[in-house]
């Protein structure tokens, strides 16, 4: 049985080679570091950062809280009444949302709920600083939660001759 | 140390005024040596080596992170384990520095400039830097920990058998020159003539190239520098005889390694690639006082770019792959170039 073919330059030359090449590389082009808290990283768009809220695709169907593995989604909400769609119609029953909050000290950022969401309700934004000096102030309330909706970033295209559309953020 | 001699001979210096610079001298050049081995190569060129930044927060490309790290090493507790001996575990640390610095004692750096012109200087050298395998086994041992203990032993070992080449390689040199003193191996490398052709002098390089592999092959293995670091291997004995030390004591070991690796540098950039002359220029010329030390400086740099080259290049070796290359290869190739060396001395000349 033949053995490997021989490389034509001695590996440990090469090696050499190798790490005399990164050298020269990163003395003449800059090493791949990202001096992180002077200049601002830039995530990948579809990186977990934090978890955005459009309320007014939010149903208060609890598809959610119930997913998630932490239970760090809080959902309160009541049923109202509203006009009916059409002239003459019946009054319909309408589900509003009082409360919704996320506990990101809870979050291990798992992304069930946003599977989970059936009204295109909950998104991905690639946003990572929002560390605070107190626990309880990683509770990010509704509003909160909305602001964040800024931040996420429209879907990538399809590679091109694909025949379902690409879904858009609600703005 | 360059101006060491002609200072003390210039301004008749008593003999306690002498010792008294020789001291403080020391106590900057070593530590000295040391931080600029680490931060140039062990900071900045190994960081280069993977794409990465190395320090750069303190001071300007973080020149100052020694500093930092000096006082961090300085401000912690000195640690012993309760079942340590406790007088050999505190010494151990100075025995192995201590090596290091009598390394420093014999380089020349100009015309003048050597602390100690010893007539057997690089038997000194070689006898002084296995000093500190004593200081690593009084680790090792001390410590009462079976990491520490079993990387001693390590070092032990692997010193000692390497010690043989590093000796060995230098004979040929020895006969090349037919002198042990640095300063006349410094001289006849300058006045050499390489088949009659004198125009760079010789080199040692070019006539013991074989010398020269050896003898940095095997210093790599004496400073314990990857790929022959074994002993201190992390991920199999934490570290080994260093496991049990903190604070100061730690940084001694730290000092010795890395001040070890600028002594062993200079002494191979003396014996090999000419020391602190330059071709063309007169031993004897007043700037050689001046020049000496940089061509000796800039030489050595060059030298421990090529320890750490190698260091940040190679995985570590087995144990007992690293005991065979010592014994099987390096020393039978040492003793063949002795062979060589020594019958073409006499058929040449």
């Amino acid at each position: 049985m033949p053995g490997p073919p021989k490389p034509k330059v001695p590996g440990l030359v090469k090696g050499l080679g190798v790490t005399m090449k990164t050298l020269v590389e990163t003395m003449t082009k800059g090493s791949v570091t990202n001096q992180y808290p002077h200049e601002k990283e830039a995530p990948a768009p579809r990186a977990r950062g934090v978890i955005a809220l459009k309320s007014d695709n939010c149903t208060v169907c609890m598809l959610c809280s119930r997913s998630c593995p932490d239970w760090c989604i809080y959902i309160e909400g009541h049923k109202e009444k509203a006009p009916p769609r059409r002239e003459g119609g019946k009054t319909r029953t309408v589900a509003a949302l009082d409360r919704f909050d996320i506990d990101y000290a809870l979050c291990m950022y798992c992304g069930i709920c946003v599977e989970v969401c059936p009204f295109d309700a909950l998104f991905w934004s690639p946003e990572f600083e929002y560390s605070e000096p107190r626990i309880a102030d990683l509770l990010h309330d509704e509003t909160r939660l909305n602001e964040w909706m800024e931040t996420v970033p429209d879907y990538e295209p399809y590679e091109s001759g694909a025949e379902v559309k690409v879904k858009k953020v609600p703005r | 140390m360059s101006s060491l001699s002609t200072l003390t001979l210039a301004l008749e210096l008593a003999y306690w005024q002498q010792t008294a610079i020789a001291v403080i001298l020391a106590m900057v050049i070593v530590p000295t040596a040391t931080a600029v081995i680490v931060q140039v190569f062990l900071f900045k060129m190994m960081a280069g080596m993977q794409s990465r930044m190395g320090p750069m927060d303190v001071g300007p490309y973080g020149s100052l992170q020694l500093m930092a790290d000096g006082l961090k090493f300085v401000q912690k507790e000195l640690l012993a384990p309760s079942r340590a001996d406790k007088t050999v575990f505190a010494l151990a640390p100075v025995v192995a520095l201590i090596a290091t610095f009598m390394v420093f004692v014999i380089i020349p750096v100009g015309p003048n400039g050597v602390a100690s012109n010893l007539r057997s200087g690089i038997f000194y050298a070689l006898a002084v830097s296995s000093i500190s395998v004593i200081g690593v086994l009084m680790a090792g041992w001390s410590s009462a920990n079976k990491y520490a203990l079993i990387g001693g032993l390590r070092a032990g070992g692997q010193l000692i058998a390497y010690e043989l080449p590093l000796v060995l390689s230098v004979i040929g040199v020895i006969i090349q020159a037919e002198s042990m003193n640095l300063q006349d191996i410094v001289a006849v490398q300058h006045s050499g003539e390489i088949f009659g052709w004198g125009g760079i002098g010789n080199p040692f390089l070019l006539t013991q190239f074989l010398g020269f592999g050896i003898f940095m092959i095997s210093m790599q293995a004496e400073l314990n520098q990857p790929p022959f670091d074994m002993p201190v291997a992390e991920s199999e004995v934490v570290g080994g005889w260093q496991v049990e030390y903190s604070g100061l004591q730690f940084l001694f070991f730290y000092i010795a390694e890395f001040g070890a690796a600028f002594g062993f540098a200079a002494i191979a950039s003396t014996l090999f690639l000419g020391g602190w002359a330059v071709p063309f220029v007169d031993l004897d010329a007043g700037i050689m006082h001046f020049l000496g030390p940089v061509v000796l400086f800039a030489k050595t740099m060059f030298v421990a770019f090529l320890i750490f080259w190698v260091r940040f290049t190679y995985p570590r070796f087995r144990e007992d792959q690293l005991q065979q290359f010592a014994w099987k290869i390096l020393i039978p190739l040492s003793l063949l170039n002795i062979f060589v060396t020594g019958v073409l001395k006499v058929v040449i000349d």
